[in-house]
């Protein structure tokens, strides 16, 4: 790409006829829906998708019609080169950020949130105190924590974890906790009349009960780790991962490879909160805002 | 008595007291080693247990600072120096808040603007609300580096670019929150102003907009406790230069924990804060709308 | 017995001075305005609550033991499904708590799903089924443990008068074939003249008994029967305790 080159009008003049046709098919597609509603399903998933692949196109076209510099903004077709290239060490990044440290810090930070919860269940005293202080901790910038964390566990892959058992710690512990107390009186009152148990009570009525509220906590921790674990690798990190990839290419003005990581990090959170959201609707089937109630 | 007892404040207070006894008592097991240390290195055979304790709260480059020397940095750092030295916390600390402050307000604007554009144009609807909601599970704050050097090269720096990244991480809760207040209103309502003939401008000003004040509250508080961490990540790409992230990364480059400390307790201080004023301003105006239950 | 509630309002006197006798195989009706203490006084009897006052014996034993020994079954006003469980497994519930095995388990709630007449609808889902179809599930839930006693708080009351007619009607049989003792709280004149054998009528603030009717008609009512003259005279009985007790008054509306 050269600077300052005459702009491409041709191109950018498609570009635009592109997008009015798109935008009409959208409009018309939606508008199609009022008289067909057995065009609802196709809808939900044609318009979308249409829009993101003219998002696409009107990028790759600007950019190449504007001859804007690359290392400003990359056209689409340049990060998918870029993406096919290096697959060895985005599969590296991978496995350094999302492998370990996100995984192994969502599992550790949302189980022990869980236990916790259940733990502090029998005693309002300390319920009284934990949530309020549960909430406050959730609203502050806990990747602050990163350069501890790294002092403590040093620079691998540990104390990006540690970061992300602190970020999905509070969350799921607020959201445990409330579910628990989300079974009415009514249904307590039965479980009394059948003189259950304590631990009968928990698993056969609360813990079902508080399933949506757990599945909340689950989805939003997803996002949180994946963010955590990147953003603590730009605090200082071993040679590898896509926190440490993405902030030495910056540097490098290598921009195309860090949209490529970003292109990675974007489908990795997706399918990781896709996967929660199909779990919860198996688990959670019978909540009414899984079976689609009126809302 | 009992009632004092029962109180949410004396069990949170507790709590507090616990965690400051629990932090003292870690900080003089995680010290101990280097102090172990210096004390063989400077041929100390003898020491009383009070003086040990005494030496690994008070280390210059501790493994744990003990809370009172935080706290005394941070009083140090911020009542005296002057506020525009590059030592002043409260420097420091205005520079985060500046550019979170404007991304917030731009990001909330925006978010409004858009949910009203959603909630009124069914293909603006379909087309980008699934995006909206999709990407709230990508790692935006990840893009920070990138946002920041981009704009550097073509000329943008300082205040703006952090400004950006803010307005790019509040304006997703704004958007979903907002376009579910403005749905909120019950079929039943709605039928309610068609009684009335209601113009959709009507509709909107005296239905929908009150209705979707509650959802804006809440968005608004997890709106600018990211914009405050966007703002703080935007600052660790230029060098670190200036800001709270700034001072993060300096102290962890020079190995100066009791400095991470102290600025990690004032983006928290600060971030508390926020969120209390949302919700302050919050209580005033559902107040005055009577719609505090 | 009697029963305060210590309120921040000050006492609340729920119920005073009960004296009650319920005989084996009757089926008694509490009826009242809202506040009487009607819904108090079943769940003392449950061991939901407890009498601040007097005592209460549920076949020998004081409520807290009846409890343990599941010695009744509750019915909610609404029928309290869980709703991540199969019909059947709702039924199964106090079941597993007991611990019953397997096999027994099945029986009991094939024969309990009978006596309700919903077989066949096993594996349905509450959010399946309506609102009357939910509720017989619930009684056939309370029926689970085989007890003699059968405790109902307002039942029926979110049901539309034509199933409540039908379900009336699958009651007494119920209550005829298994030869059980059911005491029954409502709102409904009508439903209490019915279904009863004796009629408690409360009257409010305090919660007091105002009148007892020991009702004079046969054990095989077809619907029919609501229109006797018969049936109408206990109604009228019925009606002019709930005055007396000042339940129509304008501040009990």
């Amino acid at each position: 790409m050269n600077y300052g080159a005459a702009t491409n009008w041709t191109i950018v003049f498609f570009t635009f006829v592109f997008w009015l046709l798109a935008w009409f098919l959208n409009s018309w597609l939606v508008k199609q829906e009022e008289k067909n509603p057995n065009l609802r399903n196709f809808n939900t998933i044609a318009v979308p998708i249409i829009f993101g692949i003219t998002l696409l196109v009107v990028w790759e076209g600007l950019v190449r019609g504007f001859n804007v510099p690359t290392v400003l903004l990359p056209p689409p077709s340049m990060i998918w080169e870029r993406i096919i290239n290096s697959t060895d060490i985005l599969w590296l990044d991978f496995k350094q950020t999302f492998l370990k440290a996100v995984l192994i810090g969502y599992a550790l930070g949302c189980g022990s949130g869980f236990l916790v919860a259940i733990a502090i269940d029998r005693s309002p005293f300390l319920q009284r105190g934990l949530l309020p202080l549960g909430n406050f901790v959730s609203a502050l910038p806990i990747v602050g924590v990163a350069p501890i964390m790294v002092m403590w566990f040093g620079f691998d892959w540990p104390s990006k974890a540690a970061v992300v058992i602190i970020m999905t710690f509070f969350p799921m512990l607020v959201n445990t906790v409330s579910g628990l107390s989300a079974s009415n009186n009514m249904e307590r009152d039965l479980m009394r009349t059948y003189a259950s148990s304590y631990w009968q009570t928990l698993f056969k009525l609360r813990l079902p009960a508080a399933g949506p509220f757990i599945f909340n906590a689950l989805k939003i921790n997803s996002t949180l780790a994946l963010i955590g674990a990147i953003v603590a690798e730009f605090f200082g990190t071993p040679i590898y991962g896509m926190g440490f990839r993405i902030s030495t290419e910056v540097g490098r003005m290598n921009v195309d490879m860090v949209w490529a990581e970003i292109a990675m990090a974007a489908v990795a959170g997706s399918l990781f909160y896709g996967v929660i959201a199909l779990i919860e609707r198996k688990v959670t089937f019978w909540h009414p805002s899984i079976r689609g109630g009126r809302n | 008595m009992r009632a004092i007892f029962q109180s949410k404040t004396f069990a949170i207070l507790t709590i507090l007291l616990t965690l400051l006894v629990i932090w003292y008592v870690m900080a003089v097991k995680l010290n101990t080693p280097w102090q172990l240390g210096v004390y063989e290195r400077a041929g100390t055979s003898e020491w009383t247990t009070s003086q040990f304790i005494n030496d690994t709260l008070n280390q210059k480059r501790p493994v744990l600072p003990s809370a009172h020397q935080v706290f005394s940095e941070m009083y140090v750092t911020i009542f005296q120096k002057p506020i525009t030295s590059k030592r002043s916390l409260v420097y420091h600390s205005w520079i985060t808040l500046s550019a979170t402050l404007l991304g917030f307000a731009i990001g909330t604007l925006f978010g409004i603007l858009i949910a009203i554009g959603i909630t009124n144009n069914k293909a603006l609807d379909r087309s980008l609300m699934p995006w909206v909601i999709a990407s709230q599970t990508i790692p935006i704050l990840a893009i920070a580096p990138m946002i920041i050097v981009v704009l550097n090269a073509i000329g943008l720096s300082g205040l703006l670019p952090k400004a950006l990244i803010s307005t790019y991480l509040s304006f997703f809760p704004i958007v979903v929150g907002m376009v579910k207040g403005f749905r909120s209103p019950k079929n039943i309502q709605l039928d309610l102003m068609q009684t009335y003939f209601a113009s959709p401008m009507q509709i909107f000003f005296k239905l929908r907009w009150p209705s979707a004040l509650p959802y804006l509250f809440t968005s608004m508080k997890v709106a600018i406790a990211i914009a405050l961490v966007g703002a703080i990540v935007g600052e660790l790409p230029t060098g670190a230069v200036a800001g709270l992230g700034a001072r993060l990364l300096t102290g962890s480059y020079y190995g100066q924990t009791v400095q991470i400390w102290s600025a990690l307790f004032m983006a928290a201080i600060l971030a508390a804060s926020l969120v209390m004023i949302v919700g302050l301003i919050e209580k005033r105006v559902t107040k005055n709308m009577g719609l505090t239950t | 017995m009697s029963l305060t509630f210590e309120t921040n309002d000050g006492p609340v006197h729920a119920l005073k001075d009960i004296n009650l006798e319920i005989n084996e195989g009757e089926f008694v009706s509490f009826i009242g305005p809202s506040g009487c203490g009607k819904t108090t006084f079943l769940r003392a009897i449950a061991d939901l609550e407890k009498p601040t006052k007097g005592e209460i014996f549920v076949n020998g034993m004081t409520p807290s033991e009846a409890r343990k020994n599941r010695a009744y079954g509750y019915v909610f006003q609404s029928s309290a499904l869980l709703p991540w469980r199969t019909v059947e497994q709702n039924v199964a519930l106090p079941l597993e708590i007991t611990g019953i095995s397997k096999s027994e388990k099945q029986q009991h709630i094939e024969r309990t799903l009978s006596m309700v007449d919903l077989i066949g609808f096993e594996k349905k889902y509450p959010h399946q089924l309506s609102g009357g179809m939910q509720q017989r599930v619930s009684i056939a839930r309370a029926l689970a443990f085989d007890a003699k006693l059968l405790l109902m708080d307002e039942p029926f009351g979110a049901l539309d008068e034509i199933v409540r007619d039908h379900l009336n009607r699958q009651l007494l049989e119920l209550w005829a074939k298994a030869k059980m003792t059911i005491c029954f709280v409502t709102h409904s004149i009508p439903e209490a003249v019915y279904l009863s054998t004796k009629i408690v009528v409360m009257s409010p603030r305090p919660g007091e008994i105002a009148d007892i009717i020991d009702s004079s008609l046969p054990n095989e009512r077809p619907l029919e029967i609501r229109e006797s003259k018969e049936f109408l005279d206990i109604a009228h009985r019925v009606r002019e305790g709930l005055r007396a007790s000042h339940s129509y008054d304008e501040e009990n509306a």
